[in-house]
């Protein structure tokens, strides 16, 4: 049994944390958020030709990671300093479905170009009836001359705005909740009856809503076999699970750094906050919350990476205690910063929503309890 | 970073549960597997036991007789305790004074004490609290004053625990009562408990069991040779025993057992109306579940504690954390049981969790005596330090607050 990282995550942790701390300064994110697409082309394309865009594939699929843990560090780091370049649409959920699904050959085109940093992509699977459940889909894509035709519609699809090509779930098969019949499609953009309603997220990132009618699309469109998508989907869900519950830990330990800081500083009564106990024990609260959820983290990634029978429990388990400790972590970050706390202006709860956010996304925490309560039998 | 256990650990598991399975007395393990209290005779049994297989002493430095266990070693033998519902070491020897003796005590004290708390030949008991010096503890005021070879000890001790069956006490006493600050004027001595001048006496707790006592001195001569290190600075050798207190406080594997207990009993019990059972109730499952959370968590928290004390000595502020965690999940769990019991939480069976009971039992120990049990443990959230000093610990030492 062994908790430390490898030479080369160790390495990969302290470039990210110093990009971040040097580099990544909130006002100009801020501004990036404003920007047409929301985030920084210079940091993306630094970030391939650092090689982080490729840390998130094996090196079978072109890349330089893949494993849990690789993902564990870098969404830790990019979560201390609330990161919006689109790592988690690209590499890990869109990315993630190609290097499951695809064909060899699909992969060698598709993968080189996110590793790269060439294509924006996105991972349409969400659907509004669907809540958690990825079997549940309406979105149908029928074979016809040769190749198919796509209707339906998808809600928050991240980074679905900048997408060059959407990975689209359709189903080709089946009824509106069966494991069998879903299949993933390569989806150009900019392909004839596809309506992208792209927005903000409440939390900075970007996201739209996709309508598709009578989207035609040839028969090479199809990722992987028709059909088959279901298992190969539920591994990205799980990795990607892991690459937030990372994030959450990430801007859980600035809140906590950020928050005592504070309360060293802002005098009230003729004493810095930070000398009233009520206020002392909430960030000892917030502090062993942070390593519980730490604990779970790291308990999550190592029997992913070793392939352990219940790594899918304890990914569950993972992201139900994170979302617990993120609740309590973001809450307490705002209220012991005061009014300050709920502007705009500062820091602190941006991260909180974040957190917010990161709940709402591949499940919540009381879906992934009820999914852990299952599995104990 | 990996998860498994290597081939050398995998052996080591199978001499643990062999060693267990054949040399832990089956009259002990039926007590503790059915909640009956055990014997002063029980415990040294054991004890001399597990010492003769050199298996002791965990944390002892291999030169003193330690195992020289791994991090991952002593988590598989908490394990395999666990698992076999091996009777728990009393730590006030091994655990708690012996650290203190062999760090800061001369060769002397060295030779004298620690072959006997190896062996078990001495019970000894601990000698901090007193009844206005509680989380406040460098607040104490049982004095010593010096005179001739002898320190003249007056004052009172309380929460001693199991102090009657105790042959010697470690005790921190005030040496200087005009230090500029109150940690400055304690010392760390080791107390004969035959000397003459001291009174044992009772206090019993909320499930009126003789547990914990008062320990009065009324002008007890003790040798001055006992006191280990210098006069005055117990305050650091008394620190440092907490800090090993706390991190045998989690208990994580012993919850891991009595959680199963708990799935494995709900799957039994009748729901709250009656119909179908417990475990299909998705408020009663849930909870469990969030217990079970916790304490998956605690247990990566613990093994990522020892591997940090692998690498860089003794246990620090971190282990506050395996103190409130640890404590909270226990008790948790003793509410669990305590509402698996329903009515049979109510009758009061006190003598029949003693050794020797041979009358006629009510309900099995998972129902009559778990209200005793659920009582007797929120002291856990109490004792080595209330879970709200460990939040101070955290704030000051960690967070720097």
């Amino acid at each position: 049994m062994d908790f430390s990282l490898s030479e080369e995550q160790q390495l990969l942790k302290d470039s990210i944390e110093k990009f971040v701390t040097s580099d990544y300064d909130f006002e100009a994110r801020r501004e990036l958020i404003k920007s047409d697409i929301g985030y920084s082309a210079q940091h993306w394309s630094m970030f391939a030709e650092l090689g982080w865009l490729g840390m998130g594939f094996s090196e079978e699929n072109g890349g330089y990671g893949g494993s849990a843990s690789d993902i564990m560090v870098i969404m830790q780091a990019f979560g201390k300093g609330l990161v919006i370049e689109p790592f988690l649409a690209n590499c890990i959920l869109a990315g993630g479905a190609i290097a499951e699904l695809a064909s060899a050959q699909q992969k060698e085109a598709l993968l080189a170009s996110i590793i790269g940093g060439e294509q924006q992509m996105a991972l349409a699977f969400a659907e509004k009836q669907a809540r958690y459940n990825i079997a549940n889909c309406l979105s149908t894509a029928e074979k016809s001359d040769g190749g198919y035709v796509v209707n339906g519609s998808k809600i928050a699809v991240l980074n679905g705005g900048n997408a060059d090509t959407l990975l689209l779930v359709a189903r080709t098969s089946g009824g509106q909740s069966d494991k069998q019949g879903l299949s993933l499609f390569a989806v150009p953009a900019d392909s004839n009856g596809l309506e992208r309603n792209s927005y903000t997220t409440v939390d900075g990132f970007t996201g739209a809503d996709i309508k598709l009618s009578n989207v035609q699309l040839t028969a090479d469109a199809l990722i992987g076999e028709e059909g088959a998508a279901f298992a190969g989907l539920e591994a990205v869900m799980d990795r990607a699970r892991i690459a937030v519950c990372a994030e959450a830990l990430g801007n859980m330990e600035t809140l906590l750094t950020k928050t005592v800081e504070y309360t060293k500083t802002r005098k009230q009564f003729g004493f810095t906050l930070s000398f009233f106990q009520a206020l002392q024990h909430r960030m000892a609260d917030m502090f062993v919350e942070c390593q519980q959820a730490q604990s779970m983290l790291l308990m999550a990634a190592m029997k992913f990476d070793a392939r352990a029978e219940d790594a899918s429990t304890a990914v569950s388990a993972a992201k139900a205690r994170i979302g617990q400790a993120a609740k309590l972590v973001g809450q307490e970050a705002v209220q012991l910063h005061g009014g300050m706390g709920v502007t705009d202006e500062l820091d602190v709860g941006h991260y909180f929503k974040r957190l917010t956010i990161i709940d709402a996304l591949f499940g919540n925490t009381d879906y992934h309890l009820k999914r852990y309560t299952a599995a104990m039998g | 970073m990996n998860i498994d256990f290597t081939q050398e650990e995998l052996d080591f598991q199978q001499e643990v549960r062999q060693f267990f399975a054949e040399h832990y007395p089956k009259d002990i393990q039926e007590k503790i597997k059915n909640n009956i209290h055990p014997t002063k005779d029980d415990f040294i049994r054991w004890q001399k036991i597990l010492n003769e297989k050199g298996w002791l002493a965990e944390n002892w430095p291999v030169e003193y007789g330690g195992t020289g266990w791994t991090p991952t070693q002593k988590y598989i033998v908490q394990q395999e305790k666990a698992r076999a519902h091996v009777l728990g070491t009393i730590p006030f020897g091994v655990t708690m004074v012996a650290p203190v003796i062999y760090t800061y005590g001369n060769e002397e004290q060295k030779k004298r004490f620690l072959p006997d708390i190896l062996e078990s030949n001495v019970w000894w008991c601990q000698g901090y609290s007193e009844p206005g010096a509680g989380s406040d503890l460098a607040a104490l005021k049982t004095s010593a004053v010096r005179d001739g070879d002898d320190y003249i000890i007056n004052g009172t001790k309380t929460w001693t625990t199991l102090g009657h069956w105790a042959e010697w006490m470690f005790c921190l006493v005030r040496t200087d009562p005009d230090a500029p600050k109150k940690q400055q004027g304690i010392s760390f001595i080791l107390i004969d408990m035959s000397s003459p001048g001291i009174t044992v006496s009772p206090i019993l707790t909320l499930d009126e069991e003789r547990e914990v006592n008062e320990v009065h001195f009324d002008n007890v001569r003790v040798p001055a040779v006992n006191l280990i290190g210098e006069e005055n600075k117990g305050w650091t050798y008394a620190k440092l025993l907490l800090t090993h207190e706390r991190t045998s406080i989690a208990n994580v594997q012993n919850s891991k057992v009595r959680l199963e207990k708990v799935k494995s009993l709900a799957k039994e019990t009748p729901a709250h109306d009656g119909e179908g059972v417990l475990w299909e109730d998705e408020l009663f499952r849930t909870k469990v579940a969030n217990v079970e959370l916790d304490l998956t968590a605690l247990e990566y928290t613990e093994l990522r504690t020892l591997a940090a004390v692998a690498s860089g000595g003794a246990p620090g502020p971190e282990s506050s954390i395996l103190k409130i965690k640890g404590t909270e999940v226990m008790q948790a769990i003793d509410e669990l049981f305590v509402e698996l019991a329903g009515y049979h939480a109510v009758p009061f069976t006190q003598t029949q969790y003693h050794d020797g009971f041979d009358g006629e039992r009510i309900g099995d120990w998972f129902e009559t005596n778990t209200g005793p049990h659920y009582f007797n443990n929120r002291k856990q959230s109490i004792f080595g330090g209330t879970n709200e000093i460990q939040k101070g610990i955290i704030c000051k030492a960690v967070l720097g607050l």
